[in-house]
């Protein structure tokens, strides 16, 4: 939680009791401890869409992300036209998975037949419509007049896009891609089956990458105009400097020095998926998972989701945009989530960054 | 065939190779291998290591450097010596190919290069000063496969069912240090199930009478599709310098062959079957090509297989026809075809002479009766006439009838008058 400016000095919630013999201590933080209860109560989702060329370790990299088998069964022995749908195909498939106690409803939403066809003119349309109709579904539950005390949420909350290896620059097809999805979204592009490429390679690559994506105006997560702070900024900033992250998937183990680690043994050595020397599948978890799950989840919600809202409802009633921007700024806490933020200026600022973005559409 | 005899002393024939052999050298030889693929395949990376020379490299960079909008054809020619031998070597790259969002047709330009090049040797094969025959057929087609793991794609269906028959295509798999030994193996199982299936005919090995290469062909049979992997780059292992990919987790050898199969490719390519793939070349690829343009050239009586001399026997092509007996046939076609429009055309006659003949006997039959209407109209009136004249008669009659009575009564009035006037006298 970033540092919250308390307007009334009241504890909030049901009072804790507090440390004795503290004057000066009201108890305010005990709201972490109700807030983690609470959290653990309801658990969490997760939705992620893995977009991909076939062949490129969609499927391994979500079994090693999670440490399970979470991805649809592929038989290994069918032929093309079995294999490679001819339009493509939105598959979602969900698990609760636990860890210390708290649950997570993970979804991952697969997308065969992605850019398989020797014309794939449009194939990201049906991921398009995937995309708005999840966030249709959250919009028709919302304003439901009897709602849900909790809307399930089955919004897309990040695409991780898989960028062939080849070593030189994106390919059309990526380009086009991204700079749709990116409106609509959180990409996180990941250069697959990275362990074809060597370091030198694997920079240059990165570079070329960064700089294509740049030149066409596309903004991959974590965007730079939804940075709160200096600090978020900070570490952001490092993070931006390694996108893409290049990653290698596996779901076999094998003996290394004596640890049994996730890897692929080739005849010239074993590459170990967790060493950060060999590749950054390592940051790529800690950043879906670890650091910056929360964010994504918030970037989804009052951004994206936002966006599409403001959109839907100017078409069918045609509402002033300034009307619904001051409904915006109380939306974040009918989401469920309390963000204590600085209320007036994040509001402006979520305001103008959605005249921008609509504008944008 | 003559039979066999014995020679009692030594002739020295035996020589006849060594001459082959000296002439060819002097000639050198000519080469041409095009290498298609996605971008970013190591395409480059594999014609440089194959013929250990930079024929790609920072200040001619290749093609992979430069994005294209479309499918293009380059060629790029390079003049290597070894061992006294000369090598004209052509590389044609094809920069574009599948890169593009909508990549139908993508194969097109490559299959008009081929042909074109196929066109070249007709026609210098048809002039009449034949001194010197450049021969830039395409002997060879490298076509690279994205190490996916799954199988051939669409796109790699598509292309080599279209070439084919056109050129000699041997299936790469590129970047093959991105696969484990068994990834490896069941992803080359895939693949030449795939080839099966479809009837791909990839490159074939000949066999041939010797125990000793049999087994090496057989050994390269089972790799196939080749996995290579290219560089370069020197790196030091264990005190060797090798050509290899350095990793943070090992050294991936290019000459390996543990490691890949790129020795097995050089070998085949340039060591042992290079004179094969250009027989083959111009014994089937380019030979389908000639029948198929003659045949559909020469219909109208122009006679330029005679002019050319060039009946000589091994013309047999794929089908089993030499050009004459398809020209014969297509006559033969023609002339049934002819037969048939004929018929068709009297056909169409007939039927237009009956119609003709229907309409007009409607029409007879029309006047006909309007010829009948009329002769009844008339009658009709006739009759009314008749009728009105009986009736004026009548009236006439009556008319007179009365006249004569008036008449009488007149007559008789007066000479009552008359009489009445004389009767006085009484």
């Amino acid at each position: 939680l970033t540092d919250a400016i308390p307007h009334h000095p009241n504890p909030q919630g049901k009072g804790e009791k507090s440390h004795g013999g503290d004057f000066s201590y009201v108890g305010i933080d005990a709201i972490l401890e109700q807030m983690r209860r609470k959290a653990m109560k309801q658990g969490f989702e997760l939705n992620l869409m893995v977009v991909g060329q076939s062949g490129l370790g969609k499927s391994t990299l979500m079994n090693t992300l999670f440490k399970s088998k979470v991805s649809r069964n592929k038989s290994v022995q069918s032929n093309p036209e079995e294999r490679i749908p001819k339009t493509v195909e939105i598959k979602s498939i969900s698990h609760d998975i636990e860890e210390k106690g708290v649950r997570m409803k993970l979804t991952v939403i697969d997308t065969p037949g992605f850019g398989d066809q020797i014309n794939n003119e449009n194939c990201w349309q049906p991921i398009m419509k995937f995309i708005n109709d999840q966030y249709e579904a959250y919009l028709q539950e919302e304003i439901n007049i009897n709602r849900k005390k909790r809307i399930p949420d089955s919004r897309v909350h990040c695409c991780i896009y898989f960028i062939p290896p080849t070593g030189h620059c994106l390919r059309p097809l990526d380009v086009e891609f991204m700079r749709r999805l990116s409106k609509v979204v959180n990409i996180v592009p990941v250069i697959a089956k990275a362990d074809t490429l060597t370091l030198e390679e694997r920079d240059s690559f990165k570079q070329t990458i960064r700089e294509e994506l740049r030149a066409n105006g596309i903004d991959v997560y974590p965007q730079k105009e939804f940075d709160e702070d200096a600090e978020d900024r900070m570490i952001n900033d490092k993070i931006r400097e390694m996108i893409p992250f290049a990653v290698v998937g596996s779901d076999q183990e094998y003996q290394v020095n004596g640890k049994r680690l996730l890897g692929r043994k080739t005849k010239w050595g074993t590459i170990e998926v967790e060493n950060i020397a060999h590749c950054e599948f390592a940051y790529l978890r800690d950043l879906l998972i670890r650091t910056h799950m929360q964010n994504i989840k918030d970037i989804t919600g009052s951004i994206h989701y936002e966006t599409y809202r403001v959109r839907r409802l100017n078409e069918s009633n045609g509402h002033v945009i300034s009307q619904t921007s001051d409904h915006m700024a109380v939306q974040p806490k009918a989401n469920g989530q309390l963000e204590e933020q600085p209320g007036a200026l994040q509001a402006n600022g979520v305001a103008a960054q959605h005249e921008a973005l609509s504008h944008e559409m | 065939m003559g039979q066999q005899k014995n020679l009692d002393g030594y002739v020295g024939f035996a020589s006849l190779p060594n001459q082959v052999y000296r002439k060819s050298v002097k000639r050198g030889f000519e080469f041409t291998l095009m290498v298609v693929g996605e971008s970013g395949l190591g395409k480059s990376t594999l014609i440089n290591s194959l013929f250990l020379t930079d024929l790609y490299s920072t200040e001619y960079p290749g093609p992979s450097h430069r994005i294209k909008k479309t499918v293009q054809v380059e060629q790029s020619k390079v003049l290597i010596k070894e061992g006294g031998v000369q090598l004209l070597l052509t590389i044609v790259d094809t920069p574009g190919f599948g890169d593009a969002v909508d990549n139908s047709n993508c194969w097109q330009p490559i299959i008009d290069h081929i042909d074109s090049k196929f066109e070249d040797y007709l026609n210098s094969e048809s002039r009449v000063n034949r001194r010197q025959m450049p021969d830039s057929r395409i002997h060879c087609c490298l076509y690279f496969i994205a190490p996916s793991g799954h199988g051939l794609k669409p796109l790699d269906i598509e292309f080599m069912k279209r070439l084919h028959e056109k050129v000699n295509v041997i299936p790469l798999i590129a970047k093959a240090d991105t696969l484990t030994p068994e990834e490896c193996q069941q992803f080359k199982k895939q693949i030449m199930r795939e080839i099966q299936e479809h009837k791909i005919k990839i490159y074939e090995f000949p066999e041939t009478d010797d125990e000793e290469e049999n087994r090496l062909v057989k050994k390269i049979k089972d790799k196939l599709p080749l996995a290579v992997v290219g560089s370069n780059t020197i790196i030091e292992v264990n005190g060797k310098r090798v050509r290899g990919r350095q990793y943070p987790w090992g050294v991936a050898e290019v000459e390996n062959s543990d490691h890949c199969d790129f020795t097995i490719l050089r070998d085949m390519l340039i060591r042992t079957h290079m004179q094969d793939l250009k027989d083959v070349t111009n014994n089937v690829h380019y030979e389908n090509y000639r029948s198929r343009k003659l045949a559909a050239v020469t219909y109208n009586g122009v006679d330029n297989n005679k002019a050319k001399g060039q009946l000589s026997t091994n013309m047999d092509t794929v089908d089993g026809m030499s050009p004459l007996a398809q020209m014969e046939e297509e006559r033969r076609e023609h002339v049934a075809k002819m037969k048939k429009m004929e018929m068709e055309m009297e056909q169409v006659f007939e039927m237009k002479v009956k119609e003709k003949v229907q309409k007009l006997k409607d029409s007879e039959a029309e006047l006909q009766r309007r010829h009948e209407q009329m002769k009844k109209n008339l009658e009709a009136q006739h009759k009314e006439l008749e009728e009105k004249r009986r009736v004026f008669e009548d009236e006439r009659s009556n008319w007179e009838l009365q006249q004569r009575l008036e008449q009488q009564k007149m007559e008789a009035s007066r000479t009552l008058e008359k009489n009445k006037k004389k009767g006085k006298i009484f």
